[in-house]
Order: C-alpha cells, then structure tokens, then sequence
C-alpha cells in the first residue's frame, strides 16, 4: 500500500503535529512517502529523514507561505496526485483542515478527518474518530481509494530521529491569479501576558458562569474572580476553558470576565482540547463535564453542589467548597 | 454593491442536553428513538444565519436563504422557533439529518440545492455554513460545497466578516492557540464555515417569524427528497466508551486543606 504522509510547515519547521503523523504513517508499514508543502519545505522535511520513506516531495512556491484554501488545496492536489497514494495522512491542522478536504475532491478521494486512531492490518484500513461532539466512538472503513485521513493532535508520538540531507523531489503546481484572491495579512493574536490558550500546557482550568453569580455576601464579585484566574493561569501556566455560559454573557452585553472570549469555550460548540489535567470550577453543566473534557486524563472539580450530576462520575475527585476561597489559597501556595 | 446572496447552509441535530445512545438500523448507525429526540438548528450554522441577517441588514440589497436538509416533518418543527430569529427564504430538502451519513453525499445535495437557486448570481454569493456540526463534526461538507460550486476561496472557523466599500471583506479565522488568522478576500463568491461569530442569539420576533412562515409551508411542501446516507462508509463498530469516573467527594475540608491536595496534585 502507498501511504503520503502529507505535512505542512509552521515557521519554516515542521511542527509537533506534522511530527505525529509522519511517525503514524510509519507505523502503518506500506510503502511510505512524505509531502511537504509551506515556506521553507525542502530544508523542513530533512527533519524526518530517517522515518523510513521512499521519497520526498515539496511544494514551497511562495503561494503557499501563507495558508490560504485555493492554493494549499492546489499544492496538496499536486502532492497526492505525484505521490500516487492510496492513503494519505495529514495532521488535522488549522490549515489543513481547511484546505484537505477541498483537495479530496479534486482528487475524486474519500476524507475523514478529526480520526484518533488508525490502524492497517493486511492493508485492510480502519479509523476511529467521534461522532456527536465526542459522545459517540466509531470504528470504520472505506474501500474507496484514496483515502485522506485528518488525524488530532496530541494522540500519537511525535517522529523522533536525526535530521540529514536526502534527495528533495519539488513538485511543480500552477497558481493562477484565481487562487490568489484572497492575501493573509497577519495574525491577530493577544500579548503573550494575556494569552489564555495554550494548548501544550499541563492543565486545563475551566471556569464556569458561577464565577459570575452573587456571592455569599449577596454581591458580585466578578473583578475579583477575574484576578483569581489570572492568578492561578499565571502561576500554574495553564490553559483556560469556559463554559458556554459563561462567555455567552459577554456577548449578551452583561459584565463578565474581559479576557474570555468564545475562543474559550469548551464543549458543544468550543473545542475539547487535550490536557494531561483538567480543575473545572463552579461549572453545572453537561458540556464542560462530558464533552468539553473528553480528552483531559485526570480532572477534578471545585464545585458548591456535591450532587451535581454533571461531575459526578466525570470528574475523578470533586470539592464541595466555594471556588473563590479555594483559589485564593491556591494562588498563594503557587507563589 | 448590488447586495449579497447569503446562502447559508445548516440542519438540524439533537438538543445538546439529550442522551444518545446509538442503533443499527437498515441504513447504517442511527440514535435510538432519533425521530423522537427534540432538535435544535446546528448550533454552529446557527451562528452562520445570525452573523448572514446581520450582514445582510448592512449591505442594502441582501437576501437570505436557508438551505436545509433533514427529516421534512422534523425541519417544519424547527422553522417554528429558527423562523422567529432572523428573516430567511427556507430551501428545504427532505433527507437524513443524521451524524452518520457521509459529507461528500450531503455536500452534493447541498451544491445542487444551491446552484437551483432562481436568480443566483455568483458574483454577489456568500454561502454560509457551520465549522463543523454537531453531529457529525467533519469540518468537510462546506469544503465540497465550495468546490462543485467552482467557487475559489473558503474560510474555516470564521468569526467575524466585514464587508468593505469596494466588496472585498476582511475575515478572522480561527487558529491554533486561540489566535486568528487575518485575510483579506478580494470579493464574493467565497465560502465561510462559521465558528461562534459574535451575535447574541437574537430574540424571538413574532412578526419575522410571520414573515418566515409565509414562505416556509411552501418550501417544506416542495421540499425534494435526497438520498443520502452513509455512502461509502463501512461502520464496523459504534459504541459510547464507558465513561464512569469513581468519583470521590470531597466536603467539610478547610478551603486551606483543599488548596494544599490540589497544589500537590497539580506538581504531582
């Protein structure tokens, strides 16, 4: 079986996630190429050279220094067609997820993309992915070839090998001026002090809509409970997750927390990022608890209602308590 | 600019608070009791319609479609709170909403709805769409709408889009690590698969729904019928994990106590 490990550049490398699937398409066994498309290509790709492949195919053209559909949907035509593969792996990027299943149909292939487990045994394919929001687990296959398979992040090891210098096939692919209509100008991103998000961090903190409500004192205290998270991401170096809830308050015009965005949400319609560790906080609802933390390993809740049915049987430990005394004293001990 | 033809593309999928629990049934995989579970409008496509009527209310001209497919009986109960949002022309198609079924099948049945429209201009059209849907969460239908349609330029996790004099707009997409990714588009037609956007769900507006109506009865009435189902999907294995945590609870403990466990567990 022909495989393309078909990867794009970050900054001129290839990132963890390109790493990923070059090290899944490996394992796989079948005769194995490795794509590479984005600035800087041909000097990226000798990071993976001992990983086993036949040959190694580029596209770095300008056009697709900037991730745009019309033109990496072209480049990733071009590599799957010079590649000849029955299979294809990509990691399910931003940029790829966009731009993939595009390219599938211009190669007449079948996609399916988020998949979390692939596995060839006498070429007979099968991929695992989610359905419903992370509610429902399916084992499937295609006969139909090609196959492009999206694979997350944060499920497999990364390739792991010394870089040395190997025979660089470039691929020529036509960007008409149709394909360029559209021009990335930059990323909007927030100063690095206030970034809320980050996907390798070792925990997930998910604050909930109780943050907002009137405390014990009858008052809110919502400046205060915006210090406390900041306080805790700070120190711990965590990740931020909301609840639908409580970010959709923002956009209903009432006071919440300045720095959650729906960026933050997790569950239903958020991400369901991937985290050794998961603190949910004064969260009573279904998304954070069942869907948001799919992927978090261990989890643990803060949380006033002991019954709450949501953690219970979803998180491994909960704390009856009231979040803003606990964090307090969390934040100090992290000092 | 003459006004924009918003398309925007989006069914229905089960209340986020119902429990699934899955079958096998002649066609494939499906959800037990699925033509009795209460629906709501793909939350992600909601978005699309609720950013399509605002942008369609800033440039003067715009018109709103609603391209649905699903269960026709199903997609009349949904037009009764859907229809009260936002003013929309429902295209309806009578077919399997489920999450089982194959994008590259729906996305045929989409284009073909899309390209029927009477009076389409490709010069003024936007099709909108989720990011992905509830169901089955692909993030691929929207790409193979984009290209029958012959259409160049796609964004994915779209929240915002602005329109500016000369039509070519401005949109910020979703990226890794809670950034956005900022492009300019030279003009429609383009594709944008909506993330959450930045619309409050807009209230119920009895004399928009009225509106709606007047023309939803017709359309679910000529809806076609669309055979879509799982294609080439071979579904060997659908099951909910066990996920039952034994959950130990902790209460009557000194916030200091629980600090020091959690800083302990958090170094661990």
């Amino acid at each position: 079986m022909k495989i393309l490990a078909l990867v794009h550049t970050d900054n001129g490398a290839l990132p963890k996630a390109a790493l990923e699937t070059v090290a899944t398409a490996a394992n796989l066994g079948g005769t194995l190429t490795v794509g590479v498309m984005g600035a800087q290509a041909g000097t990226a790709v000798q990071a993976v050279a001992g990983c086993g492949a036949t040959k190694f195919l580029v596209v770095e053209d300008p056009a697709v220094a900037q991730p745009r559909y019309a033109t990496d949907a072209a480049a990733a035509t071009a590599l799957i067609q010079a590649s000849g593969a029955e299979l294809v792996l990509a990691p399910n990027s931003s940029r790829f997820a966009r731009a993939l299943p595009g390219a599938a149909h211009r190669v007449a292939a079948q996609v399916d993309t988020h998949v979390v487990a692939v596995t060839a045994e006498g070429g007979n394919v099968k991929a695992q992915r989610w359905f419903y929001r992370q509610r429902i687990l399916a084992t499937f296959s295609r006969t139909a070839r090609p196959w492009l398979l999206l694979v997350d992040s944060g499920i497999n090891a990364p390739w792991q090998g010394p870089s040395a210098q190997i025979h660089v096939e470039p691929v020529a692919v036509a960007f008409p001026a149709e394909t360029q209509r559209t021009t990335v100008t930059g990323i909007q991103a927030p100063a690095a002090d206030a970034q809320t998000i980050r996907p390798e961090a070792a925990i997930l903190f998910v604050a909930g809509a109780g943050w907002t409500k009137k405390q014990k004192d009858g008052q809110y205290h919502i400046g205060e409970a915006g210090a406390l998270i900041q306080g805790f991401l700070s120190k711990a170096k965590a990740s931020l997750g909301s609840s639908k809830s409580l970010v959709d308050l923002k956009s209903e015009g009432q006071e919440t927390l300045s720095f959650m965005s729906h960026m933050n949400q997790v569950g239903q319609t958020g991400s369901t990022p991937r985290h050794p560790k998961g603190l949910s906080t004064c969260c009573h609802g279904e998304e954070p608890h069942a869907v948001g933390w799919r992927f978090i390993n261990e989890r643990r809740a803060i949380n006033l209602d002991g019954n709450c049915g949501w953690a219970q049987g979803k998180a491994d430990v909960v704390y009856v308590a009231d979040a803003f005394d606990v964090m307090t004293q969390v934040n100090a001990l992290l000092e | 600019m003459s006004g924009l033809q918003i398309v925007v593309c989006g069914s229905l999928v089960p209340d986020p608070l119902q429990t699934l629990e899955p079958v096998t049934t002649p066609q494939g995989p499906g959800l037990k009791n699925e033509t009795m579970l209460p629906s709501v409008l793909d939350p992600w496509s909601a978005h699309a319609l609720f950013e399509a009527a605002n942008l369609a209310k800033q440039v003067a001209g715009s018109k709103v479609w609603l391209v649905s497919l699903g269960p026709k009986a199903k997609l009349q109960q949904l037009m009764m709170t859907v229809a009260q949002k936002v003013p929309f022309e429902l295209v309806a198609i009578d077919g399997s909403a489920s999450g089982f079924t194959d994008a590259h099948g729906v996305s045929a049945v989409l284009a073909d709805a899309i390209a029927a429209l009477p009076g389409l201009d490709k010069s003024r059209l936007l099709v909108f769409g989720g990011c992905a849907s509830a169901s089955r969460d692909a993030s691929v239908t929207m790409q193979g709408v984009c290209e029958r349609l012959g259409i160049a330029d796609l964004f994915a996790g779209v929240d915002e889009i602005k329109i500016q004099p000369d039509g070519s707009f401005r949109v910020l997409e979703r990226i890794e690590g809670g950034r956005y990714l900022v492009s300019t588009c030279a003009g429609a037609p383009a594709v944008l698969a909506w993330a959450t956007g930045n619309l409050p769900e807009p209230p119920n507006n009895p004399q928009v729904g009225m509106a709606n109506m007047r023309g939803v009865m017709p359309a679910l009435q000529k809806a076609k019928p669309a055979a879509v189902g799982v294609g080439g999907i071979v579904y060997e294995k659908v099951e909910i994990p066990p996920q039952k945590r034994a959950t130990r609870i902790v209460k009557d403990v000194p916030a200091s106590e629980i600090a020091k466990e959690l800083v302990a567990w958090l170094k661990a």
